[in-house]
């Protein structure tokens, strides 16, 4: 009940912009079969959504340790460039699916390390990845964009599971599996803590530094697997283009889920809609006929919305305003009451 | 010894050591052709990295100016495309255009108290936005002034061009260093960097040094847009793209403090060639691939952001060793 208090926000909102949609065109909500998948527009903007969605999952957790990971969009790179070119090589599936996901996790360590040991700003120390990201991955494709004709690989990407796209069964699963560990057990509360105040959870006993480094981690590996999606989709890795914008991408799903980038208190689940808010944007506004353009002007409008709405300075000036106007009725009330 | 100055002093000495190894394997990377271009190559890119370096300073951070810079093109040409209006009056429009808009992320950042990054991503967003809403396809500029401006050089020594848009990255870094070193204003962007109470305390008008910081970071984009459109030749709405990061990194290159209160312009300048001359290297060497540019610009990063921890550091511990 809680959580569907916590989340109504976000629900509106994609309803809201489903029936948007919808007005301007009618074909939105259709879902047909072909074959032995559903198809129509909302399960593509189920499997589309798939890279952003499984960002969101690691850059929550991140952003409620106050931190921020800008590197997930080269990592994606990084990734998906160490898969296609294990499988390329002959590897085979799962050594090519392991290593990369590896790839991810040394990612997240190197942030983490840089984060929680040597204490740079995690803007900054993620900054030093993003920057380097693209060349190691074009180290790795050797500057090409390495294709591969693997079919249990390109699965990933394009394949199908009981009607549904295997992207959407992945981040459902992460997305999901993830918010029951935090919240089954006690994770998710440190994990609150150390973004509230790190000094403080390390005081009361909260190993905050192993803690930081496993949120980058988790983040590493959520950008791993939206790399597999990304290369396993186009059946080639692309070091210049894979997962280009996407941290910024993610970021603004965590941040309409109605997470503070201040840190602390977080919701996986609303992050989640945050990404399918953000794809139904995307896809409605092809989907209706408007020019893609509007796609990053609309999107600064959204930003600059939450901006207001999440504002400390704006929030408490409104309490202000709140309390003097409810001590001026009360006073007017008790003046009618005494005559 | 002065430990603030120290990573400027790591800068100019990594500087000069990459120079002689360059200068060591290719003779021909110290003429004046190659210094010439090293100069106009990377003119856009100091420029705006000498208001990214006040931004910094002041403790903030700006992400729009890659954006702003593809706008700024992409509206130069459509202008004079569409109309008859002399550049130099589209110049005026387009500097009065990207100072307002700087300035309004500068106010929003003061009014709503939220991080930098995050007000300057919508300008980012919005910025890239208004460049594909005028156009799409790259728009070629065929103005007859824009010649003069493209051909406008002088003749160094040694057949090297020192050219007009080389010369305003100079005067814009000049300008910098009197607006950072020499007026009030840069003084309270120090003080504000360095701790927002303390300012506060000094007298300094947050809110208004907080606007004319990011005011002025639009006004160098702005004219950084003008310096890559008579360098291309052209308006292009996808140019451009994660110059943000290459301008932050220059800044830190430079030895500029990314918490903000410490730095100097000049080190910018020197970041800024620092980055030009790995790239001419890897031309001149000619195996090597272009990718290890970012690469070793990522290296340079860490290397200057683990040797500020380190400074900061060191002077913490003196600081609690004369108190003690």
């Amino acid at each position: 009940m809680t959580l569907l208090k916590r989340i109504a926000p976000q629900l509106v909102a994609l309803a809201l912009l489903v029936a948007l949609v919808t007005v301007f065109y009618p074909g939105f909500l259709k879902i047909g079969i072909s074959g032995d998948r559903l198809v129509g527009p909302m399960i593509d903007v189920l499997k589309r959504g798939a890279p952003v969605a499984l960002l969101a999952v690691g850059m929550t957790l991140v952003i409620a340790t106050r931190g921020i990971d800008l590197s997930v969009g080269t990592t994606m790179a990084i990734c998906g460039a160490v898969a296609a070119s294990a499988v390329a090589g002959g590897w085979g599936l799962v050594p090519a699916l392991l290593l990369a996901l590896a790839a991810g996790a040394l990612a997240g360590l190197w942030n983490g390390l840089l984060v929680a040991v040597v204490g740079i700003q995690p803007f900054v120390a993620t900054l030093i990845l993003m920057t380097m990201g693209r060349g190691i991955a074009q180290l790795i494709t050797e500057g090409r964009i390495l294709t591969f004709t693997d079919a249990g690989f390109a699965f990933f990407g394009s394949g199908s599971l009981l009607g549904l796209p295997v992207p959407a069964w992945l981040w459902l699963a992460c997305g999901l599996g993830m918010a029951a560990l935090m919240r089954r057990t006690a994770l998710g509360l440190l994990v609150e803590s150390i973004g509230i105040n790190r000094r403080a959870s390390a005081l009361a006993g909260v190993n905050a530094t192993v803690l930081l480094i496993a949120v980058y981690v988790v983040s590493g590996l959520c950008a791993a697997l939206a790399g597999i999606v990304v290369t396993a989709d186009i059946r080639g890795a692309d070091a210049n283009n894979a997962g280009l914008w996407l941290e910024l991408d993610a970021i603004l799903a965590v941040v309409i889920g109605g997470n503070s980038l201040l840190g602390g208190r977080f919701s996986i689940i609303a992050s989640l809609i945050g990404a399918l808010i953000i794809q139904t944007i995307d896809t409605g506004i092809l989907l209706a006929g408007f020019p893609s353009e509007y796609n990053l002007v609309i999107k600064a409008g959204l930003v600059l919305v939450i901006l207001v709405l999440q504002s400390p300075r704006i929030a408490g000036e409104w309490r202000l305003w709140r309390d003097s106007h409810r001590a001026s009725r009360e006073a007017a009330l008790h003046r009618g009451a005494a005559k | 010894m002065n430990t603030r100055a120290l990573p400027l002093y790591a800068t100019v000495v990594i500087f000069l050591l990459a120079y002689l190894l360059c200068w060591l394997q290719f003779p021909n990377i110290l003429s004046t052709r190659v210094v010439g271009n090293l100069l106009t190559d990377n003119a856009y890119l100091g420029i705006v990295a000498v208001g990214m370096t006040l931004v910094i300073l002041s403790g903030g951070i700006d992400l729009s100016v890659g954006s702003v810079i593809a706008f700024s093109g992409v509206f130069i040409a459509v202008i004079l495309r569409e109309t008859s209006l002399h550049p130099l009056v589209v110049f005026a429009l387009l500097l009065a255009l990207t100072t307002a808009f700087g300035a309004a992320m500068g106010f929003l950042i003061d009014r709503l108290a939220m991080p930098a990054f995050i007000v300057t991503l919508a300008g980012m967003f919005l910025a890239r936005g208004a460049a594909y809403m005028l156009s799409i396809d790259s728009v070629p500029i065929a103005h007859p002034f824009y010649k003069t401006l493209q051909s406008a050089y002088w003749l160094m020594p040694g057949k090297g061009r020192l050219t007009l848009i080389g010369v305003v990255m100079l005067l814009t870094v000049l300008a910098g260093m009197v607006v950072a070193h020499k007026t009030r204003f840069g003084a309270s962007v120090y003080a504000l960097g360095g701790g927002e109470a303390t300012a506060r305390l000094m007298g300094v008008r947050q809110g208004r040094t907080t606007m004319l910081v990011y005011a002025f970071s639009g006004l160098m984009a702005g004219l950084s847009g003008i310096v890559f459109s008579i360098y291309t030749g052209s308006g292009y709405s996808l140019a451009t793209v994660g110059t943000e990061l290459t301008a932050i990194a220059a800044v830190v290159i430079g030895g500029t403090l990314l918490t903000g209160g410490a730095g100097y312009m000049f080190g910018t300048l020197v970041g800024v060639l620092t980055m030009g001359l790995i790239q001419t290297y890897i031309v001149f060497d000619g195996t090597l691939s272009s990718w290890w540019t970012k690469i070793v610009i990522g290296v340079l990063l860490l290397v200057f952001i683990l040797l500020q921890k380190g400074l900061l550091k060191l002077s913490q511990s003196r600081l609690e060793g004369s108190g003690a």
